[in-house]
């Protein structure tokens, strides 16, 4: 007997169990099942033909949304593409095979652009070569630190080195070094600008890749106050002896300040050479070869030294033109011109 | 007190005294977000209206007649996020497809009204919401409920994107510029809108 009634209340228990579960089940099941019937019935109702190409952009896209295009993301710069006309030459990490694709794609010509990459114009913010106001003891980003009393840094230009523009480089190409300062790395830099946007004291700017001599400074400071407040002791001073000596009128002094419009510059170094503070860096300092014209190939069409900046190429018309190696800066320029390809940098 | 005078109350309550933005604190994803622009900011309204009305009606019946009924108002939430949700979807599809300028303006905002809390702050409230005398909702005010608060919830929206859009040519100091000032613009609505808490209807 009590057996039989244990095992009733076993089967009661059991049934009981089920039907608490199922109703719930059933409830939020269907409900889920009526409105994704609903959702796919009006899906079709209301379907929206979407260009095949934004889709297609989309999928040759790095897709890493850096916003270096000035759209928000990805697929906003594939719609912008397809249906405001936008430029197709803007995605600066998908370079140019990214381009040549899209334009494919949308059957346009593929225009290079440029590859610029990010410079730093600061010789400060490492931990030996920097003159610290006071010590920074807040949140550890330039954006907090530029709020108290001009940052920690003494110069008010100068770098900080708390490492806003590593912290947001989507690519890790910006590496810190033993000293602290920080180094781009020229391939994986894809000139996004998303450090130029991240830097308080905007000393980054993008320039193209092949430029090889930057002022490392953005001190506006009056020249022997730069001078005193830089640790590196590398600061532009306004002296306008670059400006003068540049052969190509490529550096402006405003607020004793000197900046190279790179897009006249020749890569020559020569300010570099003048500078007193060498604040002025040149990579390619004792690299520079000098021109060369080679006797047979030369048929005196006087295109190199129209275009050397120098006046270091002379000659007559269809006559061999000679270099003169002790004025010659090296800057390729001739090389680069001549149709016969007869100058040879040695 | 008639059903008109019952209205006048339940809109007051809606709109100005338990806004719910202002006093439930819900919702407040959209109304720092959306509240850039005007056109966008209206859009947005629109759009919160028509969900909260729909859902305030959709959510009344599944309570009523699925949970109440089944003695499983533990799946409330559930239920109603469901709801909201495939609503929203619903919502989406259509202004995709008849007003692509709007569906462009609400950008990222629009999915996320399925989130939104207002929207299920309002269905669920609904379903405790009583009068003064003890009666609980009807149908009818469930649904009227939901519409008065997204009307309060566009009202403030606007309110806020029409103060933002003049900030702009503020001279402000830079720290302060964007989103500080919004958020302290804010606090300082919050405090206006707490003035409305003493009235009696």
């Amino acid at each position: 007997m009590n057996i039989m009634s244990l095992t009733l209340l076993a089967a009661n228990a059991e049934a009981f169990q089920i039907s608490s579960v199922t109703i719930p089940i059933i409830i939020v099941g269907g409900l889920g099942l009526i409105f994704g019937l609903v959702l796919a019935f009006a899906s079709k109702v209301f379907h929206v033909v979407v260009d095949p190409r934004v889709e297609q952009i989309m999928t040759v896209l790095p897709g890493a949304n850096c916003g270096a295009c000035g759209m928000p993301g990805c697929g906003g710069y594939a719609d912008a593409i397809v249906h405001n006309d936008m430029d197709i030459n803007l995605c600066a990490p998908g370079g140019a095979s990214v381009m040549a694709h899209i334009a494919s794609i949308m059957g346009k010509e593929a225009v290079a652009s440029q590859k610029k990459i990010a410079v730093y114009h600061c010789s400060s913010g490492g931990y030996k070569n920097t003159n610290w106001k006071y010590h920074y003891e807040g949140i550890t980003s330039c954006k907090s630190a530029v709020n108290i009393a001009d940052g920690p840094n003494a110069c008010r230009w100068g770098c900080m080195g708390f490492n806003d523009c590593v912290k947001v480089c989507p690519f890790d190409a910006i590496t810190v070094d033993e000293f602290g300062m920080r180094c781009v790395d020229k391939e994986k830099c894809t000139g996004c600008g998303a450090c130029v946007k991240a830097c308080p004291r905007g000393i980054i700017m993008l320039v193209p890749e092949n430029r090889n001599v930057f002022v490392r400074c953005s001190s506006k400071d009056k020249g022997v106050v730069a001078r005193v407040l830089c640790g590196s002791s590398h600061s532009c001073i306004g002296c306008g002896l670059c400006a003068k000596k540049c052969p190509t009128q490529a550096i402006t002094v405003s607020g004793n300040l000197a900046r190279i419009d790179y897009s006249k510059c020749i890569n020559c170094g020569q300010c570099a050479t003048v500078c007193p503070t060498k604040a002025i860096e040149d990579q390619l300092s004792g690299k520079r070869k000098k021109a060369h014209i080679i006797p047979e190939g030369c048929i005196g069409c006087t295109i190199c030294a129209k275009n050397c900046p120098v006046q270091a190429i002379t000659g007559e018309v269809k006559k061999l033109h000679v270099v003169d190696q002790e004025i010659c800066i090296g800057c390729g320029l001739c090389a680069e011109k001549c149709p016969k390809k007869t100058i040879e940098m040695v | 007190m008639g059903y008109l005078g019952k209205l006048f109350f339940m809109a007051m309550t809606a709109v100005f005294i338990n806004n719910y933005v202002l006093s439930r604190f819900l919702g407040l994803c959209p109304y720092l977000g959306v509240s850039k622009k005007l056109d966008s900011a209206f859009g947005m309204g629109m759009a919160v209206i028509f969900v909260m009305t729909m859902a305030s009606a959709f959510t009344y019946l599944i309570n009523t007649y699925l949970l109440v009924a089944y003695n499983l108002q533990y799946l409330q939430t559930i239920a109603f996020i469901l709801t909201i949700a495939a609503l929203v979807q619903f919502v989406e599809m259509v202004i995709q497809k008849n007003a692509p300028s709007l569906y462009k303006a609400l950008g990222v905002y629009l999915p996320l009204i399925t989130t939104n809390c207002a929207v299920l702050g309002v269905a669920i409230l609904n379903t405790k919401a009583t009068w003064n005398d003890g009666t609980a909702y009807t149908f009818i005010d469930a649904v009227l409920n939901g519409f008065l608060s997204g009307i309060g919830f566009t009202l403030v929206l606007l309110l806020m994107a029409g103060i933002r859009e003049r900030l702009e040519y503020a001279d402000l100091p830079v720290n302060m510029k964007g989103m500080p000032i919004g958020l302290i613009l804010a606090g300082v609505m919050a405090l206006a809108f707490y003035g409305f808490m003493g009235f009696k209807i």
